[in-house]
């Protein structure tokens, strides 16, 4: 089955969105046996559970399938997890002089709703066990989806900065936050079998693509991560321009839709 | 026990990608009935490449909207006989593609021909070097055709991809301004070569201030509008920059799609069937022949389709396995050496090298085509191997196919920093400066590296992957290491600011996390003798003679060039020798071992 495109996602009414689930971060059973067994499992399930009560988007692609659309049309980040994306994300592609930062781009935003798509959900994986690890370039082994990595490395990051800070990242100095993220990024620590820098490279990966990919998906906000970089967007025709050496290509950025900067 | 038995065809074509749409065709030309089976789903130019939607770089190149899903099924790898093979999970490495066009759909368009010496290189490299100069465990086969037998097909190709370049010599004589070392052609390209964009337009005066023999790469894009032999239709590329991943909105870039299905279509007697997954060849209780095939379809049934004739044409890998899955030849083992299906398998020898450009230069990386220019000078036997004691080649080339942002922040050039402030400036100053020289080279085959079932992982159907077991061999990072030096020279005369030599590290082992090429070869292999090879010469299972096995599977060995135009070149040549030879006979072996 192709990735379909993915649906903008409406943010529906917090109050009426469906009671949280295990099976938001445990899928199979044998899933939950993974998440249950280690010790810090329990309190990131406790943590991402509790923080999802929000509203959230059921993870098993089994259940998905069998869903409404508009029971996709949830948020699934909690305001906590939200207030620790929107943090890490800025610290990745920070505002600066070289132009507006992760913040600004709305990339928080664009990861939101790449949550409601078939990629988060796995459904693009092999997600068939077992899970055995083996050496880093055999390549990605878990049995976790983005979803389920994110409930996980979020909860997990805000435990282990409790644990070393006594705060949430949210409301570290950013040379802490900076240090945080650079050791999630070294793994330092692992969530539930889930080694922390897995989950820094798929925050660094979203959060390069939510200020780069176009505005229709969320991100790069009026262009900005476009006029950024210097690219045109959707223009998508160079006919008079390829062989023009030496005369940088003088038109700026036009998206999917028409936007312009 | 299957479902359902569909009426008997004379033949059946599993894969609608290039083979499979090229064989299609020309079974339909001699009045076969003909079934194709897709896996994917139905896709075309006019929904899938629509403007200026499919400009999408998220959807293309991020969340593979026209490549292979491996929820449903997917291989495993590892480097090692003794390791355990681990399932690949999600894309990276290499991206088949999936639905109809297959990965002609989303490929960038490089359309070359095989060197001669590379149709034949066992005898080529015993005849230069003596048979001491090939390693111990280096499994060396010539192909069993040559390459004045493929020329009327390889130019048959071209004109049906309304190919555009630049030829050197034409009927013996010297044309024109194009590769000093490819070999002689019976016509010239069907099209002019497409214009140098800028960053290929920098490498042709520095590579030949460097001494090398620079040329217009040759581009399955065509530069002009154009109506191929099939009365399809071409439009001209506009240097969009959407090849690589992307249904080419110009109708610019071939593809089974536009340049193929429009006239099979037309044929009463071909049907094409869409989510069609083939489980297996079906064999009589000799085994030595095929009577159809069973696929599952979209409700889950499954179906039998008999035939008389059954080609195998999907990707590389799909083909060994189902030949593994229906018992066509004998499963190679590595450690007697014996059989033939899953031997001989290789992958492309890929590294790329990052040149910064000074400031005042912006490189409008974005601009790209499937053109570009290239140097042949170390590609292949073209220079002496005498003093170096490794076998292979590669063409060094700038081939910017539009190299977008999300990308371009990814792969940036920069001091390590890979986040943050610092990140963020150099990635920036790297997209708008920079671009990207490869050394796309060879790789040879080797007796522990192979294609088998896997002992533990199934696919959603049920069935056992693939298990890949591959590594780079010294002889292959020694062939890298030195023709990316060989880069210094054009660096200098580029007067870069900065450049990342992209080498292949000894101590690193093939790491599927990293994205290479879908240039995936070999395992079930054509040749002159049944011990060492799958198929004969004409693309027929030495086994079972009503099979046919269309694909990149075939190549003994790796080449320095993109496989696809030695892919339909050899699909236009088994087709003619079904035609003229096999349909007019008993139906047996076209070749007497």
């Amino acid at each position: 089955m192709p990735d379909v495109p993915p649906k903008p996602v409406l943010p529906r009414s917090r109050t009426s969105s469906p009671l949280p689930t295990e099976t938001a971060f445990a899928p199979t059973a044998r899933r939950r046996h993974v998440v249950q067994g280690l010790g810090t499992g329990v309190a990131a399930l406790a943590i991402g559970a509790g923080r999802a009560q929000a509203g959230q988007t059921a993870s098993s692609p089994a259940d998905a399938s069998a869903q409404p659309v508009a029971a996709q049309n949830t948020l699934f980040f909690s305001a906590a997890e939200k207030a620790f994306l929107a943090a890490a994300c800025e610290r990745l592609f920070p505002e600066d002089a070289s132009g507006p930062g992760a913040t600004m781009l709305g990339v928080p935003h664009y990861i939101e709703q790449q949550m409601a798509t078939p990629w988060a959900r796995g459904e693009t994986w092999y997600m068939q066990g077992p899970h055995v690890n083996g050496p880093a370039n055999l390549g990605y082994q878990l049995p976790y989806t983005p979803q389920q990595l994110y409930r996980l490395g979020i909860a997990g990051t805000q435990a282990w900065v409790q644990t070393q800070h006594q705060t949430l990242f949210e409301n570290l100095p950013p040379a802490t936050q900076d240090a945080v993220l650079s050791a999630l990024e070294h793994n330092i620590t692992q969530f539930d079998g889930l080694p922390s820098g897995q989950f820094f490279e798929q925050l660094r990966a979203d959060t390069i693509e939510g200020a780069f990919a176009d505005p229709r998906h969320g991100g790069n906000r009026h262009l900005a991560g476009w006029t950024m970089m210097g690219f045109p967007g959707a223009r998508g025709d160079y006919m008079d321009w390829v062989d023009r050496y030496d005369t940088p290509y003088p038109y700026g950025p036009v998206s999917i839709n028409g936007e312009t900067p | 026990m299957t479902d359902k038995t569909l009426p008997p065809v004379d033949a059946v074509v599993v894969g609608a990608g290039w083979a499979g749409c090229i064989m299609a065709k020309e079974l339909c030309e001699a009045g076969l009935s003909v079934v194709m089976l897709e896996r994917g789903g139905r896709r075309s130019t006019a929904t899938d490449g629509a403007y200026p939607a499919s400009l999408d770089e998220l959807e293309g190149a991020v969340r593979y909207k026209l490549f292979q899903n491996l929820a449903h099924t997917t291989v495993t790898v590892r480097n090692r006989t003794d390791q355990q093979a681990l399932p690949y999970r999600r894309l990276a490495a290499f991206l088949p593609g999936e639905g109809v066009g297959g990965a002609g759909l989303h490929w960038t368009g490089v359309h070359f021909r095989a060197m001669p010496q590379d149709l034949r290189l066992r005898s080529h490299i015993t005849e230069r070097y003596g048979r001491k100069f090939i390693p111990e465990g280096m499994a060396l086969q010539d192909y069993g055709v040559t390459y004045e037998e493929l020329e009327p097909f390889f130019d048959r190709a071209e004109k049906v991809f309304g190919t555009s370049g630049e030829a050197y010599s034409v009927g013996g004589k010297i044309v024109g301004k194009g590769n000093p070392f490819a070999p002689d052609r019976s016509d010239d390209f069907p099209l002019p070569p497409l214009r140098d964009v800028y960053t290929a337009h920098l490498f042709r005066k520095a590579a030949a201030e460097a001494g090398y023999n620079p040329y217009a790469m040759p581009a399955a894009n065509a530069s002009h509008p154009y109506t191929n032999p099939y009365g399809a239709q071409m439009g001209p590329c506009n240097f969009c920059g959407y090849c690589s991943d992307y249904a080419c909105y110009m109708y610019a870039k071939a593809s089974p799609n536009v340049n193929i299905l429009p006239a099979l279509r037309r044929h009463e007697n071909f049907t094409l069937r869409t989510n069609a997954h083939v489980l297996k060849v079906l064999l009589d209780s000799t085994g030595k022949k095929a009577t159809g095939v069973v696929y599952q379809d979209a409700e889950g049934n499954q179906i039998t389709q008999p035939a008389g004739l059954v080609i195998l044409a999907a990707f590389q890998f799909h083909n060994v396995h189902l030949m593994l899955l229906s018992g066509i030849g004998k499963p190679y083992d590595p450690h007697s050496n014996t059989g033939t299906v899953g031997r001989n398998f290789t992958y492309q020898n890929i590294t790329n090298s990052t040149v910064l450009m000074p400031a005042t230069r912006t490189t409008d990386q974005f601009i790209g085509s499937a053109g570009g220019v290239a140097v042949d000078d170390f590609n292949c036997d073209n220079f002496d191997h005498g003093p170096h004691g490794f076998i292979g080649g590669s063409p060094l080339w700038v081939n910017q196919a539009g190299v977008k942002p999300i990308a371009g922040a990814k792969g940036a050039m920069t001091n390590g920093a890979r986040w943050g402030s610092d990140w963020k400036r150099q990635a920036l100053d790297s997209y708008r400066h920079s671009f990207t020289i490869n050394a796309q080279g060879s790789n040879m085959a080797y007796r522990d590296v192979y294609l088998d079932l896997d002992p533990t992982w199934k696919d959603a159907y049920g069935q056992p992957l693939l298990r890949m077991t591959f590594d780079w061999k010294d002889n292959d990072i020694r062939m890298n290491r030195y023709v990316v030096s060989k880069l210094d020279k054009v660096v200098k005369a580029l007067g870069a600011r900065d450049v990342h030599y992209g080498m292949r590290d000894p101590a690193k082992p093939f790491d599927v996390r990293d994205y290479q090429t879908t240039h995936l070869c070999g395992g079930a292999i054509m040749g002159e003798d049944p011990k060492t090879s799958a198929l004969n010469r004409y693309l027929q299972s030495w086994d079972v003679p009503n099979v046919f096995v269309v694909g990149a599977n075939a190549f003994p060995q790796g080449m320095g060039y993109n496989p696809t135009g030695l892919v339909a070149a050899l699909a236009y040549w088994s087709a003619h020798h079904i035609r003229t030879q096999w349909l007019k006979g008993a139906g047996g072996p076209l070749v007497t071992p």
